[in-house]
C-alpha cells in the first residue's frame, strides 16, 4: 500500500514539473490579460471598448489619436481641410499590405466608408459620417470627401476603429465573422472567444515595428486574478477596470501602473421629462446639493478628477465657473422652496462600472439633505441599456464614453436631431446654436470659446449632473517598456513595445 | 429491465420539451436582445432600418412561434444551432466546454468521496467519541463555507504564501499538457469537493448509524464476524444508497457548470458559457446550452436509478422479480 502511494506520488510530482515546464515557453511574446473578452471582428460594427482593444491592433483608420488626443496619421500620411469645411482631402500612405498581401489604395477607403454609410451594415458609428456626400479619388492615393456641410469633427471621428478601413474584396464577400485582415502592426491567428487570442507581429507593418513576435491576450475574468496573475510574473501586461483593485498596486514598485485621465465621464442623469425634474429649479437644487468630489472620493476612492461635461483635456477649462460647483445647500433649499419632499428612481447598472451602486448610494445621501429621496433600483446591463435607451427612468447613473471631439462627443445627445434625444429628453436653442456652430468653426481658439459656453450653459440648466471622470487603468511589468497610454485606452502603441527582460 | 428502460427513456421527451419552451421564452421575455447586448448604449445611434437590417441578421424578425419550431425540429436531429456570439455552431462550443466541467465535476465527486465516505464511516463507527465530534465539526464548516469563499481563501493563500496561482488565463486541456490541466483543475475541485465531502460525510454517517442497529448486523457480529467485516461488508454496502442519490444529485448540479467557481479560477467550463450567453442574450446558445444540461441532469438520474440496484440486490428493475 505504501509502496503504491510513493509510486502514485511520484508520477504526480513528474507530471506538475512537466507542466510547469511546457508553460514556460513566452519568449519575445507579450502576455496580456484582460476580465472581458472581444465580442465580434468586425471593425465597424463593434462598439463594445473589449473589442476595440483587440481590433485596433488588427485594423487601421486614416488617421489615429497620439496619448494627447492629437490627431496624427495612420493609413493617411496627410490631409488638407477646405476654407469652409466642405471638402476634406486625404493623401493616403503607399506600399501598404493588407495582412492577405493585397494592396491598400483609395478604393479600399472608398469602399470601406460606402459600407458604414449603407444602413444595411448597420454600423452605429455611421451617425458620425453622414456629412460625406460624396467621394472622389483623383488617384489611387488620394481620396476627397465631399461634405454636404461644413464638418470640421469629421476628421477626429475618423480616428476610430469604426472608421476602420477593409479590403473592398472583403467587403464584396461580406465575411467579417470568420477573419480579420486589416493593415495593423499585428495579425489575427486565432480567437478562442473567453479564453485566449493569439496575434502574430505584421512584419510588412508600414510603421517601425513591432517588436515582439507576437501577443497573446488571455481571458481571466476576475481581476483580482489578473492582479495576482501579474504579481506572480505569470502575465506582462493588464487592463484594468475597476479602481478598487488597480489601487493595491499603488506603491508597489515592481509593477508599473498606468493612470490616464479617461474621457468617459460617470454622470448622474435626469429625466427633464418627468415631474418633478422638469422643473428647473428642481434640477438645479440636486446639482447644487451634491458635493462631486465626495461622490468620486467615496465611490472611486477619490481616483478621478471632478469634470464638467467636457474630459477631452485641452476643452477643461476650471469647474469652479460652473453652475453650483461647489456643494451649497443653503441655495439648494432655496431653490426648493415651495417644492414638496418627493421619491424618485435611480436605474443603475450591475457592477458596471463597478463604482456605480456606490455613487448611487452617495448621491442618495446627500440628496436626502433637501427632502428628495433617492430609490436604487439596480439591473443586469442589458436590461439597464434596454431602460436606458427607451428614456424609460427619473434618473440614471452612467459611464458614458467619451470622444476626442466635443462635437461628436455631445451631438447625440445635445442637438435636435441627436440620436439620443430620447434619452436626455432636454433641447434647448442655446444648445443647439452652439453644437452647430462649434461643428463648422476651423479655429481652435473660437471653438474653445464656443464649448466653454456650451458647458456653462448646460451645467446651468442641469438636465444631467455631470460628476467625476476616473481613470483608465492597465498595469504592467517593468521590463515591458515603450507602451504610451492612451486617453481612449487605446493599445495600439502595442506597436512600439519591447520586452527588456 | 429494457421495458423499464424504455419507458423512463420516453419520459425524457416531455421534460426536455418542457425545459426547451420554458428556456426559449424566458430569454425573450427578458429585455434586451443581443443586439443591445453588443451594442451597450451604442444601438441607440441606429437609425430604424438598420435595426432592421440587424433583426434580420440575427432572425429575430420572424414570429417567436416559427423561431421555436424551426430551432427544435433542428435540435432534434443535434442541430442546436450558431451562437450570435461565437460565431460557431452551438454543439461545438458544449463539446469544447464540456469535458472541462465534467473532469471538474468527477474530480471533486471522486474527492468529496474518498473524504467524505471514510470520515463519515469512522464518525459512526466511534458514535459520540472526540473524532466524531471533529468529523461532524469538519462537516459543518464545509456546509457553512461557500464555495465562492473557499476558493479565494485558496487563490490568495497559494498566490501570497507560495507565489504559486492555479490559472494564469492559459488553461490546459487534459489532452494538451496534462500536468499542467491537473495543475490547473485540482484546485477548484478541492474547492467543491470540500463542500460535497461534507454533505457526503454527513450522510454516510447517520445512514450508517442507522444500519448499525439493524437486525442483520447483529446477525452478523454474533456470528463472530470481525467488526472490520460487519462494517465494510454488512452495513456500508447497505449504507451506501442514500450517497449514492446524493452522488446523483451533485454531478447533475456540477454538470451544469459551476459559474462562480469556474470564474474564480478562469475555467472554460459549462458555467461560464451558459451566464455569459445569457448576458449577451445568444439565444441559440442559452438554448442549447440549457437543453443540453436538462438532458445530462434526467441521464444521470436514470443511471443512478439504475446504479441502485447494483448497490442493493434487493432493488431490481425486472418485470417478472419485483
Amino acid at each position: 500500500m505504501l509502496k503504491w502511494m510513493r509510486l502514485l506520488l511520484m508520477v504526480a510530482v513528474l507530471m506538475l514539473g512537466l507542466g510547469s515546464a511546457l508553460a514556460q515557453d513566452s519568449g519575445n511574446t507579450l502576455i496580456m490579460a484582460r476580465a472581458a473578452d472581444t465580442t465580434g471582428l468586425d471593425p465597424h460594427t463593434q462598439t463594445a471598448f473589449a473589442s476595440l482593444r483587440l481590433l485596433e491592433l488588427v485594423y487601421e483608420p486614416l488617421v489615429t489619436l497620439d496619448a494627447n488626443l492629437n490627431i496624427v496619421p495612420a493609413l493617411a500620411e496627410s490631409w488638407t481641410f477646405a476654407d469652409d469645411a466642405m471638402t476634406l482631402t486625404m493623401n493616403l500612405r503607399q506600399g501598404v499590405k493588407f495582412h492577405d498581401g493585397s494592396d491598400f489604395t483609395a478604393a479600399d477607403v472608398v469602399a470601406s466608408f460606402n459600407r458604414i454609410l449603407n444602413e444595411e451594415t448597420g454600423a452605429a458609428a455611421r451617425a458620425n459620417y453622414l456629412s460625406i456626400a460624396s467621394m472622389d479619388t483623383p488617384d489611387d492615393y488620394t481620396v476627397v470627401f465631399n461634405l454636404s456641410v461644413a464638418d470640421v469633427p469629421l476628421l477626429a471621428a475618423m480616428a476610430s476603429v469604426n472608421a476602420s478601413i477593409v479590403p473592398s474584396e472583403v467587403i464584396e464577400s461580406g465575411d467579417f465573422a470568420a477573419s480579420a485582415i486589416g493593415t495593423g502592426p499585428f495579425i489575427l491567428d486565432e480567437w478562442i472567444p473567453e479564453e485566449v487570442t493569439r496575434l502574430s507581429a505584421n512584419a510588412e507593418w508600414w510603421g517601425e515595428g513591432p517588436f515582439v513576435d507576437g501577443i497573446e491576450m488571455r481571458v481571466i475574468p476576475d481581476e483580482a486574478s489578473i492582479l495576482a496573475a501579474l504579481r506572480a510574473g505569470e502575465i506582462d501586461f493588464a487592463l484594468l477596470n475597476d479602481p478598487l483593485v488597480a489601487t493595491l498596486l499603488n506603491g508597489d514598485s515592481s509593477i508599473t501602473l498606468n493612470a490616464v485621465p479617461a474621457l468617459a465621464y460617470h454622470v448622474f442623469q435626469l429625466n427633464p421629462s418627468r415631474a418633478p425634474m422638469d422643473n428647473l429649479a428642481v434640477r438645479q437644487a440636486m446639482s447644487c446639493a451634491i458635493d462631486r468630489q465626495e461622490v468620486l472620493d467615496t465611490a472611486s476612492l477619490g481616483e478621478g478628477t471632478v469634470t464638467g461635461p467636457l474630459t477631452i483635456p485641452a476643452y477643461q477649462v476650471d469647474t469652479s465657473g460652473f453652475f453650483c460647483y461647489q456643494k451649497d445647500l443653503d441655495r439648494a433649499r432655496e431653490l426648493m422652496a415651495g417644492v414638496e419632499p418627493f421619491t424618485i428612481k435611480a436605474i443603475v447598472a450591475n457592477a458596471e462600472p463597478p463604482t456605480a451602486l456606490s455613487e448611487a448610494q452617495s448621491i442618495q445621501a446627500q440628496l436626502a439633505e433637501i427632502g428628495i429621496t433617492l430609490e436604487i433600483e439596480p439591473l443586469e446591463l442589458s436590461v439597464y441599456v434596454d431602460r436606458w435607451l427607451a428614456g424609460d427612468f427619473d434618473s440614471a447613473i452612467a459611464l458614458n464614453g467619451g470622444r476626442p471631439d466635443p462635437y461628436t462627443m455631445y451631438a447625440r445627445y445635445w442637438t435636435s436631431a441627436g440620436n439620443l434625444q430620447v434619452v436626455t429628453n432636454y433641447i434647448d436653442e442655446t444648445l443647439d446654436s452652439l453644437m452647430a456652430a462649434g461643428r463648422a468653426e476651423p479655429s481652435f481658439e473660437n471653438r474653445l470659446e464656443i464649448f466653454t459656453q456650451f458647458q456653462q450653459h448646460l451645467t446651468e440648466v442641469s438636465p444631467w449632473i455631470w460628476l467625476y471622470n476616473g481613470f483608465e487603468y492597465t498595469a504592467h511589468q517593468p521590463y515591458v517598456v515603450g507602451f504610451e497610454p492612451n486617453p481612449t485606452d487605446s493599445l495600439y502603441s502595442f506597436a512600439k513595445v519591447t520586452l527588456e527582460r | 429491465m429494457r421495458r423499464y428502460l424504455i419507458q423512463r427513456v420516453l419520459a425524457f421527451l416531455p421534460i426536455l420539451i418542457g425545459v426547451s419552451l420554458l428556456v426559449f421564452m424566458a430569454i425573450r421575455l427578458i429585455p434586451g436582445d443581443v443586439i443591445t447586448a453588443t451594442l451597450g448604449t451604442e444601438a441607440g445611434m441606429l437609425t430604424d432600418t438598420q435595426r432592421e437590417s440587424l433583426r434580420r441578421y440575427y432572425g429575430l424578425d420572424r414570429p417567436v412561434s416559427e423561431q421555436y419550431v424551426n430551432w427544435i425540429t433542428r435540435a432534434v436531429v443535434g442541430d442546436l444551432g450558431i451562437s450570435t456570439r461565437h460565431g460557431k455552431p452551438v454543439t461545438e462550443l458544449i463539446a469544447e466546454r464540456f469535458p472541462v466541467t465534467l473532469q471538474l465535476a468527477l474530480m471533486a465527486v471522486t474527492l468529496g468521496l474518498l473524504v467524505g465516505v471514510p470520515l463519515g464511516i469512522i464518525a459512526a463507527v466511534r458514535y459520540n467519541s472526540i473524532l466524531d465530534l471533529l468529523v461532524r465539526l469538519l462537516a459543518l464548516a464545509g456546509l457553512v463555507m461557500p464555495g465562492f469563499l473557499v476558493g479565494t481563501l485558496i487563490i490568495f493563500v497559494l498566490s501570497t504564501v507560495f507565489g504559486f496561482l492555479p490559472n494564469a488565463g492559459n488553461f490546459a486541456r487534459f489532452n494538451e499538457n496534462p500536468g499542467l490541466n491537473l495543475q490547473q483543475m485540482i484546485f477548484p475541485a478541492i474547492t467543491l469537493g470540500f463542500a460535497f465531502s461534507a454533505s457526503i460525510m454527513r450522510m454516510t454517517r447517520s445512514s450508517m448509524l442507522e444500519v448499525l442497529g439493524e437486525d442483520y448486523v447483529r446477525t452478523a457480529r454474533s456470528k463472530g464476524l470481525r467488526e472490520r467485516q460487519v462494517v465494510t461488508r454488512h452495513a456500508l454496502r447497505n449504507a451506501l444508497i442514500p450517497v449514492v442519490t446524493l452522488v446523483g444529485v451533485e454531478m447533475g448540479y456540477l454538470l451544469g457548470g459551476t459559474f462562480i467557481i469556474e470564474t474564480l479560477f478562469s475555467l472554460p467550463g459549462l458555467g461560464r458559457l451558459l451566464i455569459n450567453a445569457i448576458s449577451q442574450r445568444d439565444y441559440a446558445l442559452v438554448q442549447g446550452a440549457t437543453l443540453f444540461i436538462a438532458f445530462t441532469f434526467v441521464l444521470i438520474n436514470l443511471v443512478i436509478d439504475l446504479l441502485y440496484a447494483a448497490v442493493d440486490p434487493r432493488i431490481s428493475y425486472e418485470r417478472n422479480r419485483a
